[in-house]
């Protein structure tokens, strides 16, 4: 849900954080204390260095990072309950299982006795590699495996020496076993009856991990930790949080991004039964908005309802997706920065030729949790309870509309409804907005915490969409389908301008987000130019970012170069990954023999489709079984092979490729677009805006390439390969190629 | 007005026009039933109303008033034989992932089972057909066939 980010960049990108002062909080002193007594299961919970305190008797490793440190995340109950605090969002990706096992694997922990809770913006919780709070990117596993292992390996090595302490033996004479330490002699105790002595041991620095053919948590198919509460409504998401007196916000939003009041008669909405105040509050993007506060949702929206209001929509663009068509074919044709060069020379005398050009909409993330964020401010103090993906720069946004520090926030990070990057925006919009809203409520003498909560309508039609793209190609190539050359351009807005990813995405005027996933692995002389028109849609990334029309793009002009020069398009593509993309080959070669393709033969009707592609560092290909019926494409089947390196939970993988499917499969739908008109949204509600259903949602299988290579992203990779595939077994099937998102059947 | 809410009484002081949706979860503090789209259009606050599968988001708590109302929390607490059956099913194929949306998607499962004459089997298609209202914007649809058809087994 986040760009793919160049490691080497990395310095830059903490810099960057720096200068932005957006520091994190640390725990402080003995917070692990309270912790305990409000979770009341936790008697042993490790020193952290925030904490260390000779007093306490823990010993700190100080050379250790805060993320380093076992104290934040792990807690031994004197029953043996391991609680597992992880440093991500879980929004349905299933982290707050898969860091847990990671954990628990090298702790040597019954897993039936293991749980697992959401982090806050101390900052124990950054992401390891990137310093910042982030979930996003499909980083959370690859960037915390090595973590939680030394995490899980440091509290059992304090395990140990409190066992050997207890028993006065030496400590290489004892070995665990699933929440218990065996010592000489038959001698046994369980880690809860442990916990409160291994916090005195110190905090090792060094530690070794298992050997991963000892695993016997990590790689085994594993049921949720949240499956019991999310199967009986007794899990709570941001929008349950409930604070005593607590009151609802609504905001009346302009109708076009960037607008202002020019008038407000609020007479009726202050008359209606629960509304305790109207407010003015400067909303994202230099507009303006009305907030209602009320006693709850429905009084809130009743008072939004009663409000008269008059915009001042002059001086802001208004766009309107025709006009940006045109536009956007115009700024094709002109010579802009390039991302490749090639010789193009030979585009003119190939034997065969092909142009096209694609479109692709704005895309709404349409979570099914609507956006919301509870604030409760006291004297020096704000507590925030929020689904975010980026909770410490969250904090550090609300501390500067709070004139507050950033220590002196804390974010409560809630398992959320889904977001698909929505839930990290970089101007902190969702939360910006509820502080805004919270702190005019408190001068307005309102001395409760305020919820504020987007209507489905308010999400929709709230901006930071996937932009809009439109890309153009010409390929010449020979009659073996060698390319000669490949001229193309893409025009779409730059979604991290303006984020704290610019500095190390945008080179040369070209946001990296909008070519990721061109040209490579295939080896191609491709010449690539692209624009970046300004408009005040507000963009974002969105569930596989650039990849969403980049791999929609290269796997179907690639398989329109196989059918045009009669080859099968399973084997073009292995003769361009070569002996060099073997994970590509694995993929894709694991799809293809589980579902037959090439094999069986398809009903009349059905066409076989392919298409791979590689993105966070996984890959994924899908050969797929589809038909058109009363002229609208139907999809059958899916077979998926995935390369995600080690699968820490495969049914997590499964999910999640399943998932990304689903959300690649709602892209195609007709009706799945965002549009303007003269400056307003036209879609507001899943009537207008269409997403899959279980009625669209094929037979699909999933198969993991099995590796025992430190794992890499799967959160994402499973949504781009899925349009064109789909696409690729439609042109089979009608003989031209679909080049536009939703489909549309000539 | 009163109403009846997984078989205990309550009062509540509310406008009428309120939806049900929200007397449940903001006065009752029932929030397991899910607000998504209040139009309708999704399913997340699925409740039974005498039985019936209904979207609470667009009924009006006064139309509710003395009608047996039964929410997910009561659905899934293992008093009700076919509710036990889905909660189990739901858990056994792991079919949540934000589990946002899993309210609804079990009480318009739970409703298709009740609805169906005792020892019948639902297709495919009508698991489909009964479930077409629910989105579920992680893409669950795969687990939701499975944990329908085998909690329909287990109950047979
Ligand atoms: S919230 Fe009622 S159907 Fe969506
Ligand atoms: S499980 Fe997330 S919306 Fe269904």
């Amino acid at each position: 849900m986040l760009p793919n980010i160049d490691y080497s960049e990395l310095p830059r990108a903490l810099q960057h954080m720096l200068e932005r002062g957006q520091t994190v909080k640390t725990l402080p002193r003995r917070s692990f204390l309270k912790l305990a007594g409000a979770t009341g299961l936790a008697l042993g919970a490790f020193p952290h260095i925030a904490l260390a305190d000779p007093a306490a008797g823990g010993k700190a490793a100080s050379s250790l990072k805060p993320t380093q440190q076992p104290s934040a995340f792990v807690q031994i109950a004197g029953n043996g309950e391991v609680t597992v605090t992880i440093n991500r969002l879980e929004f349905g990706q299933g982290v707050h299982t898969a860091l847990p096992m990671i954990l628990a694997e090298e702790l040597d922990a019954d897993w039936s006795l293991v749980r697992s809770r959401h982090g806050t913006n101390d900052a124990a919780y950054v992401d390891p590699l990137f310093g910042i709070h982030l979930t996003g990117g499909s980083h959370s596993i690859k960037n915390s495996f090595s973590q939680y292992r030394e995490l899980g390996a440091r509290a059992r090595a304090m395990l140990l020496g409190a066992a050997a302490a207890r028993w006065k033996v030496d400590v290489a004479t004892l070995r665990t076993q699933a929440g218990t330490v065996l010592g000489p002699g038959g001698r046994k105790l369980g880690y809860g009856e442990l916990a409160e002595a291994a916090m005195a041991q110190p905090v090792p620095e060094k530690v070794t991990l298992k050997d991963p053919k000892d695993f016997r948590i990590i790689g085994r198919p594993t049921p949720r930790l949240d499956a019991q509460a999310k199967s009986s409504g007794r899990q709570d998401f941001g929008i349950d949080a409930r604070l005593p007196g607590q009151l609802t916000a609504v905001v009346a939003r302009p109708p076009v991004f960037g607008a202002r009041l020019a008038a407000m008669d609020d007479s009726a909405a202050r008359a209606i039964k629960g509304v305790r105040a109207v407010l003015r509050v400067p909303l994202d993007g230099g507009a303006e908005g009305v907030a209602v506060v009320a006693d709850g949702y429905w009084q809130a929206t009743q008072g939004r309802d009663a409000l008269k209001l008059t915009w001042d929509t002059a001086k802001v663009e208004k766009v309107d997706s025709e006009r940006q068509l045109v536009q956007y074919r115009e700024l094709a044709g002109r010579p802009g920065p390039r991302k490749f060069d090639a010789d193009m020379a030979p585009l003119a005398t190939a034997p065969q030729q092909l142009e096209a050009e694609f479109v692709f909409p704005y895309l709404a993330h349409a979570a099914m949790e609507p956006l919301n964020c509870t604030v409760a401010l006291t004297e020096g103090r704000a507590e925030l309870w929020v689904g975010s993906q980026c909770a410490g720069l969250d904090a550090g946004a609300a501390a500067r509309v709070l004139n507050l520090k950033p220590e002196q926030v804390t974010v409560h990070v809630q398992m959320a409804g889904g977001g698909f990057g929505r839930r990290f925006s970089s101007t902190s919009d969702t939360v910006v907005e509820a502080c805004e809203i919270a702190k005019a409520a408190r001068a307005a003498g309102l001395n409760a915490p305020v919820r504020t909560l987007w209507s489905r309508e308010d999400d929709m039609r709230g901006g930071f969409y996937r932009p809009m793209h439109l890309h153009r190609a010409r390929v010449g190539f020979d009659e073996r389908g060698n390319v000669l050359a490949w001229d193309h351009v893409i025009v779409g807005q730059s979604i991290t301008t303006g984020s704290v990813f610019e500095q190390f995405q945008v080179k040369n005027g070209i946001d990296g987000t909008a070519t990721e996933g061109m040209r490579d692995p295939y080896p191609l002389p491709m010449r690539l130019t692209v624009h970046h028109p300004k408009l005040n849609v507000p963009v974002l990334w969105w569930r596989s970012v650039g990849s969403t029309h980049t791999a929609f793009v290269m796997e179907t002009l690639l398989d329109e170069i196989a059918r045009t020069t009669q080859q099968d398009p399973v084997a073009y593509r292995m003769r361009m990954f070569g002996d060099k993309h073997l994970r590509h080959r694995d993929a894709l070669q694991l799809a293809v023999d589980k579902s037959g393709y090439g094999k069986t033969r398809l009903p009349e009707g059905r066409a076989w489709g392919v298409a791979v592609h590689e993105s966070f560092d996984s890959v994924v290909a899908y050969v797929v079984e589809a038909s058109v019926k009363d002229g609208r494409p139907m999809l059958h089947r899916v077979t998926a092979g995935v390369h995600c390196n080690l699968a820490v939970n495969p049914r997590t993988v499964e999910a999640q490729v399943q998932g990304a499917a689903v959300t690649g499969l709602s892209m195609c739908l007709p009706g799945s677009a965002i549009t303007l008109k003269d400056g307003v949204v036209e879609q507001s509600n899943f009537d207008g805006y269409t997403v899959a259903r279980i009625t669209d949602m094929p037979e699909f299988n999933v198969h993991i390439v099995p590796s025992a290579e430190p794992p890499t992203g799967i959160g994402e990779p499973g949504l781009p390969p899925l349009a064109p595939a789909f696409a690729n077994a439609i042109a089979r099937l009608t003989g031209k190629p679909l080049r536009q998102l939703p489909f549309k059947l000539a | 007005m009163k109403l009846i809410v997984n078989n205990r009484e309550v009062t509540i002081d509310a406008d009428p026009a309120m939806p049900l949706l929200w007397a449940l979860r903001d006065l009752i503090g029932l929030t397991g039933t899910k607000f998504g789209c209040g139009a309708a259009q999704c399913g997340a606050c699925t409740v039974h109303m005498d039985g019936e599968a209904i979207r609470s988001c667009i009924t009006p708590v006064s139309d509710a008033a003395g009608k047996k109302l039964t929410t997910i929390e009561a659905a899934t607490d293992g008093t009700d034989r076919v509710g036990a059956a889905v909660h189990a099913a739901w858990i056994k194929h792991d079919v949540a992932q934000c589990g946002y949306c899993q309210s609804g998607q079990i009480m318009s499962a739970i409703a298709l089972l009740k609805s169906l004459p005792s020892g019948q089997q639902p297709t495919a298609d009508s698991i489909d057909a009964a479930m077409a209202g629910n989105i579920c914007r992680c893409g669950t649809y795969v687990r939701i066939r499975a944990a329908v058809a085998d909690a329909a087994r287990t109950l047979a």
